[in-house]
């Protein structure tokens, strides 16, 4: 029995913004044939860089074509970087849920609308990185872990629900449980990154990025670090300890402080230090 | 409403006369058979009627009939009774096209110390018998092979591969849950050893089944307990369900004509239709001998679960082997196994008639069916006649 929701049965008896837009500003095209899946989205921009117009064609199971319904629904009307911010979750939100093993329905949505933005960026497509972990989807251990993170997965039979890495022959479930034990062991925050924040909550939410992600790396290698104070997008702080005196603490500052407080706060925050 | 039910390999509606002949069991004739008083031993006596009757289905003698409570439970009473009857064996000959039932549990021997040949099947479903018979051993302790694929509804040749098992003195069990009731089957002539029968794919409940075990065939019991069914399986005897067996057998008896010229032409009419107002579809099987209600189609370029679901819409019951319907993420083993083009491979669908189903039901679905194909592929970012000149005709 098919364990979808009235909403879910809605966008796959009448699918909306089926087709492919003709000039359109950005595609892109997930899954293939011989996976059981594919998604091709295409949209296209008004004159103030918002989505006017989004359109879909998919081949693949009912929560497939709703999921992909509802993602061309979702996005009308927003700015590329309101869009970028969709995730599959919103998308299975969206549709009342889905069920568990179908999850991997709205990971193909959000992966064709993330393609899609690269595509009018000019960005170059993003090959799958890493190494093939699931040979009979050609899942990576980069996409993996990733779903993980994303997700809260704490188990393989989760991980092919999202993924579908496993669902074939099942030689590669070890791998997969060592991935999954391998981001286990290193709790992280889940990103949020509200769509408008207010100078408080921005405020909190990069200290409690720098207690959580930040402090501790750092003090893994006797150093420290102090928040000093924010002003717009600029975050101040004081290395301490053998941060301070380190000569790599440009590197550490840039690449990794600021990745971090990119990554959990803001995209384009910049960190700079403050000698004492 | 009641459903266009088009489902009857995956189980039956229980026929009126069994029902009606069942129900007295449950709290008239509520007696166990193994009792000393003439109030049990009556049930007794209902129950040898039975055996009878489905002896008589499939040409055995009603004492090499033993009641169970599934086809699952007739597989692997048959398969553990062959490897645990000659211990020093460890070989067995399967296909790789059998029932989870056969499948599951020879891949869990195969774990187990046991080798296990699986024989391949051409684009026809149909088995390589020089595999077959090649792959044969002093070592092997059994070979299984299912009489008719529940998938695709293609019969193996089970009277040539007994006559040759029966030569080289090797045990044979074959699955006949599909072909029981569909197809003449007269184990006086085709020499098996082990045959599994389910009551519900043939208008009896769920929870009933049967294995033949021929006269002279070494045996050993899969549940130990009492001794009921002479020892070949403890437990009470379910009586209620094992009289409702009877009488489907006997039922099945009087509709095997009907079943291969009534049913039979309904089939046809149904693949002849699809096939010629659907474009880019293939029937699964359709050059082998198949069951005469059976129906497996793949459609290119769209995926079997979203045609179940568009037929469930006007309460078509339907199945398909696709991915998305299984709970794997694969196309069955049976499709994989045919080598169907990867292009139609996600896009199966099978209808399984019966005595019951109408030529308006057919007639129905003939109507529908086109429009809902025809409104996926809109949908499918594969789907361009122009561009995608179907690959299947070479197939």
């Amino acid at each position: 029995m098919w364990d979808y929701t009235e909403k879910v049965k809605d966008h796959f008896l009448h699918p909306r913004n089926v087709g492919v837009i003709e000039n359109y500003d950005g595609i892109g095209e997930v899954g293939s044939l011989a996976c059981g899946d594919a998604l091709k989205l295409t949209f296209k921009l008004d004159e103030t860089g918002k989505i006017s117009d989004a359109r879909f064609q998919t081949f693949g199971c009912a929560s497939a074509i709703a999921s992909s319904s509802a993602l061309t629904e979702m996005i009308k009307g927003l700015s590329l970087e309101e869009a970028s911010r969709i995730t599959n979750e919103d998308i299975a939100k969206y549709l009342g849920g889905l069920p568990r093993e179908k999850m991997h329905c709205s990971v193909m949505g959000k992966d064709a609308l993330h393609k899609a933005i690269s595509n009018y960026r000019g960005e170059p497509e993003k090959h799958a990185e890493g190494q093939i972990v699931c040979e009979c989807f050609g899942v990576t251990d980069l996409e993996i872990k990733q779903a993980v993170i994303e997700n809260h997965l704490t188990t393989v039979e989760e991980v092919t629900n999202y993924t579908k890495a496993g669902g074939g022959c099942g030689n590669c479930h070890e791998k997969i449980q060592e991935i999954i034990d391998g981001v286990s062991r290193t709790p992280t925050l889940t990103p949020i990154k509200p769509v408008r924040m207010t100078n408080l909550q921005k405020i909190r939410l990069i200290e409690e990025t720098l207690e959580r992600e930040i402090k501790p790396a750092l003090k893994k290698d006797g150093g420290d670090i102090e928040l000093v104070d924010i002003a717009a997008d600029t975050v101040f702080v004081k290395l301490k300890g053998t941060c301070a005196s380190c000569s790599a603490s440009q590197v550490t500052l840039k690449h990794y402080v600021e990745s971090k407080l990119r990554e959990f706060v803001k995209s384009d925050l910049v960190v700079e230090e403050v000698k004492s | 409403m009641t459903p266009i039910y088009l489902d009857n390999n995956a189980t039956t509606q229980v026929a009126e006369e069994v029902l009606e002949g069942m129900l007295p069991y449950f709290n008239d004739f509520y007696g166990n058979p193994s009792s000393m008083h003439t109030f049990g031993g009556m049930v007794g006596t209902q129950l040898e009627k039975a055996r009878q009757s489905v002896a008589g289905l499939i040409g055995a003698n009603p004492d090499e009939i033993v009641f169970t409570a599934c086809g699952t439970e007739s597989d692997n009473t048959a398969i553990w009774s062959a490897i645990n009857s000659s211990p020093s064996k460890k070989h067995i000959l399967t296909t790789r096209v059998e029932h989870p039932a056969v499948k599951n549990l020879c891949e869990h021997l195969s774990k187990n110390g046991y080798r296990v040949s699986y024989v391949p099947v051409d684009r026809k479903g149909e088995l390589d018998m020089k595999f077959l018979t090649d792959h044969l051993s002093e070592d092997t302790a059994l070979v299984s092979i299912m009489w008719a694929n529940n998938e695709t509804g293609v019969i193996f040749p089970i009277e040539e591969i007994a006559e040759t098992l029966k030569k080289r003195d090797i045990v044979f069990h074959t699955d006949a849950v599909q072909a029981v009731g569909k197809i003449p089957i007269d184990l006086r002539k085709t020499p098996v050893d082990m045959l599994s029968l389910s009551g519900h794919k043939i208008h009896a409940p769920k929870g009933i089944g049967a294995l033949f075990i021929r006269k002279g065939t070494k045996f050993s019991p899969f549940l130990i307990g009492g001794h009921q069914e002479k020892g070949r399986r403890g437990g009470t005897e379910n009586t209620a369900s094992i009289v409702g067996l009877g009488i489907a057998c006997d039922l099945a008896r009087d509709h095997l004509k009907e079943m291969n010229t009534t049913v039979k032409r309904l089939r046809d009419h149904l693949e002849n239709e699809l096939l010629r107002q659907i474009p880019n579809a293939i029937v699964n099987g359709k050059n082998a001998n198949r069951l005469p209600n059976t129906l497996s189609m793949n459609f290119e370029y769209i995926e079997g679960e979203s045609i179940l679901l568009m037929l469930n819409e006007f309460n078509i019951c339907a199945s398909s082997g696709s991915a998305c319907t299984s709970g794997s993420l694969e196309p069955s083993h049976v499709l994989r196994a045919m080598g169907v083009p990867f292009t139609a491979a996600h896009g199966s669908i099978r209808f399984s008639l019966s005595t019951r189903t109408t030529e308006k039901e057919i007639d129905f679905v003939i109507e529908k069916m086109p429009t809902i194909i025809e409104d996926l592929r809109k949908l499918s970012p594969f789907w361009n006649p122009s561009q995608h000149p179907s690959s299947l005709h070479l197939w």
